[in-house]
């Protein structure tokens, strides 16, 4: 009893195990790459050798097509989790240097009095593609796209540090603290609405979806008009505008209403 | 023979232990997404727990099984002090810190990634190589199958090697060789971005790499089932084996069809050819043939102890079967889940209805009545078989045992149908919350409702299973003899090499994983631009 006697066609066994599972093989490799190409009236195949790399999964150059114009630029910042980890002591001082000129409506200490944002907390990814952004004109704002739109790269990564670096300071937003709201924690799954808190705090938070607790009332009600009315249609994949449009009026009120009363700590209860 | 009866004993009770947990994880599961639950508000906690209920039930538990009672297989089928036991030890506790390892990194949330993994989701690294370490425990046991094997087959040579025996080692090999989808996938792809080395994962490769696991290693999972259909249910009920040969048969098959298959689990993925698809749909047709041969084989063996027993007629000889016999019970139980299962299996497999059914409950249900019914409760009916050897006591509640096995299956039909049900209709697996409230899923919540029921009476049966093992250990003592397995009609006094041997079997098997798996990963590989941005755990 040796492999000499086993692997040999003398062998029954060999011959009728090799030749079966050989024989079912290549009738279904040709039922596969051929037989069932050619089935399909709808696909045009030049040859034979085209249908079994069709069906192989041969990675095929696409027809050289010119995407259309956009009516309005889109966003074209790309984000990792990795965006901006792990700034410098010197990237956080020149974005302090530089945040003087934002001061004036995004407060000194990064809390805003005038309705605009909060900035100090909020996530270095999150500044950083918004003033892509307004740089690039995928959003505008007739206040802000003037501040963005001459900022260097490097500008633009060491203001999102320095934010970042900032310490969340209660917002000056004095409403008591709400209940979460069904759409904040639940979102409305029939509508294709997953809850604001799986993404902006309050349950979880996600690369590039900013920190709301304690943002004005005003600016997220806004915001969110602005996403379902497509006026603002810088959120990648439309991610946004999609939640936005399946949101009733009541949705936005009680959202915005409940992540501005929230106090900052919240947060990071969370993570 | 038994002789390592502790070490046979730490792996069903370590196993039983973290069954256990699982299984109250699943409950409470069920019961949290049912309309009878109060939402808890976060999503995260479920998925929590819902990776640490896959990964024990699908990578621990089973694992733990298999290579318990292939310890107990080698002794005892093979008469021959097991060679090799501190090795089985030292894979043992890599499966013990493995498990440590992977549950506290899902316990502080940061590996909830579910245990298919999920790329291009990624978790804390040691999620990754706790199981890992796992996997490597039970290549150990693999090894070690082997290497007794080939002892005895030094002492014994030419004779037959024992069915129980070919059949683990079979099952082994299976393992091993299906272990290295996920390994190639967790070492290549996963862990170098857990570990902060890339940021980038190619996400379709990872799937391909990991279907090559994902079907073959449901195999494994039965395995044990099928050694016990086979070589201990005949003699637990006064029976034979119809045919030997026909159980090798089946057992090299699963060999040669189980692995070049694992694609009908990417029906709907656009990174594999379609021409690959329809061959591994084909070969998954195959696969059902070992599965028809045990049917038929294991219903002849029960015919065989019914007529023994007096039983007449032509269907009348079912009602002379022992039917208070545990085993007697569990086979059948576990016959009509496999019945219902694999019919449901059939749908899965074809490339078009597979359609209506992708990534809803019905895919949870169908695995769990195989998987959790069919399977597990042999786990059951083999764990009860051996206590009495194990611990030189005897498992005294019979009654106890019946009980809890009819429990297990109608805990399961009650919890898997409805399930199915809701599949059909088209609510998603893998969801934290439903909203009943909502008129177009309401008319769902009922069986939902019913399905968490279900999944109340089996968490009954499992916490008795662990009762009635537990009361084993303290009953009184008694001899039970020699651990034996059950004999053919024909007890085959010599066996074709090809029958007493895996070679043929196994290079058949790794020769169609090349050659079904080969272009597809080749072509992934080495395309550039298919990799997309780590989207890590809790990042912000
Ligand atoms: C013996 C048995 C069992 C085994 C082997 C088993 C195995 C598994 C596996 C492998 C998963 C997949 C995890 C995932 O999708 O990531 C799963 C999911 C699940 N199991 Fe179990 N399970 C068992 C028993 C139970 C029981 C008894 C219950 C309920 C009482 C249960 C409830 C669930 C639930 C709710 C899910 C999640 C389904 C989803 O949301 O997609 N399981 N189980
Ligand atoms: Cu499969």
């Amino acid at each position: 009893m040796s492999t000499r006697d086993l692997f040999t066609f003398r062998n029954g066994h060999f011959r009728i195990g090799v030749g079966i599972t050989a024989a079912i093989l290549i009738v279904t490799a040709i039922v596969g790459f051929i037989v069932l190409p050619f089935a399909q009236p709808w696909v045009q195949f030049a040859d034979v050798w085209d249908a079994i790399c069709s069906a192989a999964g041969v990675p095929q150059r696409a027809a050289s097509v010119t995407a259309p114009e956009q009516a309005k630029r889109l966003s074209e910042v790309v984000l990792t989790s990795n965006t901006l980890a792990r700034p410098s002591q010197e990237a956080i001082g020149r974005g302090a240097t530089l945040a003087q000129r934002c001061a004036i409506c995004h407060g000194p200490t990064g809390v805003s009095r005038a309705d605009s944002p909060n900035l100090a907390g909020q996530y270095a990814a999150v500044i950083y593609k918004q003033l892509h952004d307004f740089r690039s004109g995928a959003r505008t704002n007739a206040v802000m796209s003037p501040f963005a739109v001459n900022l260097t790269d490097q500008e633009i990564a060491d203001l999102s540090n320095y934010y970042a670096y900032l310490p969340r300071l209660p917002a000056y937003h004095p409403t008591p603290q709400l209940p979460k709201p069904n759409i904040v924690i639940y979102g409305a799954p029939m509508r294709g609405i997953a809850p604001c808190g799986a993404c902006h705090g309050s349950l979880d938070n996600k690369t590039g979806s900013p920190w709301l607790e304690g943002q004005s009332e005003a600016y997220m009600k806004a915001q969110l008009h602005a996403f379902a009315s497509g006026e603002r249609r810088n959120d990648i994949s439309q991610q946004m505008r999609n939640i936005a449009r399946a949101m009733t009026p009541q949705d936005i009120d009680a959202a915005a209403a409940y992540y501005a009363s929230q106090p900052p700590d919240v947060v990071k209860a969370v993570d | 023979m038994l002789v390592n009866k502790k070490l046979i004993l730490a792996h069903f009770w370590l196993a039983f232990a973290v069954f256990g947990i699982a299984l109250t994880l699943g409950a409470w599961q069920m019961f949290i997404r049912s309309p009878i639950g109060t939402w808890l508000s976060n999503p995260e906690l479920y998925y929590r727990s819902l990776t640490a209920h896959g990964t024990v039930m699908g990578y621990v538990f089973p694992t733990l099984v298999a290579m318990g009672f292939g310890y107990a297989i080698s002794e005892a089928a093979l008469q021959q002090r097991l060679v090799g036991v501190r090795w089985a030890w030292a894979g043992f506790w890599l499966i013990v810190a493995g498990s440590i390892m992977a549950v506290i990194p899902i316990a502080l949330g940061r590996a909830s990634v579910l245990y298919t993994f999920y790329p291009p989701l990624i978790g804390n690294v040691f999620y990754y190589l706790g199981v890992v370490l796992v996997v490597v425990g039970s290549w150990i046991w693999v090894a070690l199958m082997s290497v007794n094997l080939r002892v005895w087959r030094k002492a014994h040579p030419g004779a037959p090697v024992p069915l129980a025996m070919f059949a683990n080692v079979a099952g082994s090999y299976l393992w091993a060789w299906t272990a290295v989808g996920a390994a190639l996938e967790l070492l290549l792809q996963i862990i170098p971005v857990a570990a902060g080395l890339k940021n980038t994962i190619d996400a379709g490769l990872a799937r391909v790499f990991f279907s090559w696991t994902l079907h073959a290693i449901v195999y494994f999972w039965l395995m044990p089932t099928y050694i016990a259909y086979y070589t201990i249910v005949p003699r637990a009920i006064g029976g034979r084996i119809y045919s030997d040969s026909m159980a090798r048969i089946s057992f090299i098959l699963f060999l040669v069809v189980a692995m070049p298959i694992g694609m009908h689990h990417t029906f709907a993925d656009p990174q594999v050819g379609a021409g690959f698809k329809f061959i591994h749909s084909a070969f998954t047709a195959l696969v059902a043939l070992p599965t028809l041969l045990t049917v038929f084989t294991i219903c002849a063996s029960v015919e065989i102890a019914a007529r023994l027993r007096g039983g007449r007629g032509m269907f009348g000889w079912i009602r002379a079967l022992p039917w208070d016999n545990p085993m007697m019970l569990a086979l059948a139980f576990s016959f009509v889940m496999l019945g219902f299962g694999g019919a449901g299996g059939l749908i899965n497999m074809s490339y078009q209805l597979d359609a209506s059914i992708h990534n809803t409950q019905w895919i949870t249900g169908h695995f769990h009545l195989i998987f959790g019914g069919a399977i597990v409760i042999m786990y059951f009916a083999i764990a009860f078989d051996l206590w009495p050897h194990l611990t030189g006591r005897e498992l005294i509640d019979v009654r106890l045992i019946r009980t809890q096995l009819w429990l297990w299956f109608i805990g399961m039909i009650v919890t898997t149908f409805p399930w199915h049900w809701v599949g059909i209709l088209g609510m998603p697996r893998r969801m934290a919350y439903f909203d009943f409230g909502d008129p177009a899923i309401a008319p769902q919540a009922l069986s939902v409702t019913l399905s968490a029921i279900g999944g109340f009476i089996l968490l009954a049966s499992g916490i008795m299973f662990i009762v009635i093992l537990a009361r084993g250990m303290r009953a009184p003592q008694v001899d039970a003899g020699p651990y034996r397995f059950a004999l053919a009609v024909h007890q085959p006094a010599t066996v074709p090499v090809a029958l007493n041997t895996h070679a043929l079997w196994v290079a058949l098997m790794i020769g169609l994983t090349l050659t079904n798996y080969g272009y597809p990963i080749l072509n992934l590989a080495l395309s550039s631009g298919t990799s997309v941005p780590a989207v890590y755990v809790g990042a912000q």
